[in-house]
């Protein structure tokens, strides 16, 4: 079977020069597929919230249970054994805030590039079939940074792409990292959700993810942040962008890898 | 975890001698590397569950420490080793953090396998 997470050169889409703003009330149902607890805070927080105000169903699909972090909160309170736990309730009482079901696909830290994407696809397709949600949310391939986000960002396009073509969901894609070069490769993204009145909420669910997130609270509290951080947060704590992606237009995920 | 006391560690790597036991070796940059101002790419590795039995197994250094276990066909060595717990299950784990207590590197052993997703 060819690899499909590298057939074909790398062509991207051109998007929107303005992006649209996200409407919840044209939503039937959101699902958020992203690998790790505190993805889904970080990139869609404030939109989960969003759709849970207006009575849209939010259900977020967890790809691992961030079992291989590396941080153990601030003090650490943490370890390898016990952070899969620790993750699992703080991801409980994040999505709590948030107003979102959660389900796992219990997949390995770290380790989802090396599964069968096809066969991870499969499952991330039938939990699509059985919510029909009107958008699915995934890291967009290639702009994740982080080897998990591009492989399941990849696997949902895949899984979108499964889908007959009058069940499909908009798929909207979060690229990571440097945002002026993933302007500059990819343009403007096409989706822009105004978070104002639910920031609050994402920043309640953030501290949720308390073995993640202390080390970054300790800077803020502290005002301690140099220029990146300070960038890092105004663009958290502004609004949520994201990229419509074709399921079809499947992307070299590697890449961008350094 | 606690900070590493020699003599402790060293009484729990005697106990766990010349019998099967199920290894947890990693050492990990992160994986956002690319993120900050070096650019660099991340360095992660991590062996778990792979079996192994020790002869002799030593905790050394001042402090952060070395373990070293010498098997019978080889050698298991970790560098930078900070705290350790022993777990419910009974597992040793060892570990060393950075200045913002992030994990760098970790080596745990246990009779019983490590859990898995
Ligand atoms: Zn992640």
């Amino acid at each position: 079977m060819a690899n499909p997470t590298t057939a074909g050169a790398p062509v991207e889409t051109t998007h929107a020069a303005t992006p649209a703003p996200f409407v919840p009330a044209a939503e039937r149902g959101l699902l958020v597929v992203l690998p790790h607890p505190d993805d889904e805070t970080f990139s869609s927080g404030g939109t989960m919230a969003r759709c849970a105000d207006a009575g849209v169903p939010v259900t977020y699909l967890c790809g691992t249970y961030g079992d291989m972090g590396r941080r153990m909160g601030r003090p650490a309170f943490a370890n390898r054994e016990s952070l899969r736990d620790i993750r699992e309730r703080e991801l409980a009482d994040a999505c709590a805030v948030l107003g979102a079901e959660v389900r796992m696909l219990g997949l390995r830290d770290k380790c989802v590039e090396f599964e069968d994407p096809i066969e991870v696809a499969e499952r991330v397709r039938a939990v699509i079939e059985e919510l029909d949600p009107s958008t699915v949310v995934g890291f967009y391939p290639g702009y994740a940074v982080h080897a998990d986000h591009d492989a399941l960002g990849l696997i949902v396009q895949l899984a979108v792409r499964a889908l007959p073509a009058g069940r499909r969901p908009r798929l909207l894609a979060v690229a990571v990292g440097d945002q002026e070069a993933n302007r500059a490769t990819l343009g403007e993204p096409d989706v822009l959700s105004d978070i104002a009145h639910t920031v609050d909420r994402k920043i309640a669910a953030l501290r949720a993810h308390r073995s993640q997130t202390e080390a970054m609270f300790v800077k803020w509290d502290e005002d301690a942040e140099d220029e990146q951080g300070k960038a890092f947060r105004d663009r958290l704590l502004g609004g949520e962008r994201f990229y419509l992606l074709d399921p079809h237009h499947v992307t070299g995920y590697e890449r961008n890898r350094p | 975890m606690h900070p590493i006391d020699r003599d402790a560690v060293q009484a729990e790597l005697d106990r766990r001698r010349e019998q099967p036991v199920y290894l947890h070796l990693e050492t990990t940059t992160g994986s956002y590397t690319a993120l900050g101002p070096d650019k660099k790419p991340p360095v992660i590795a991590f062996v778990r569950n792979a079996q192994v039995t020790y002869a002799r197994g030593v905790v050394t250094g001042p402090g952060p420490y070395r373990v070293g276990l010498k098997l019978q066909d080889g050698w298991v060595y970790a560098d930078g080793l900070t705290d350790f717990v022993v777990s419910e299950r009974d597992e040793l784990l060892l570990a060393g953090h950075d200045h913002d207590g992030y994990l760098t590197v970790a080596l745990q052993l246990s009779a019983q396998p490590f859990r898995e997703a």
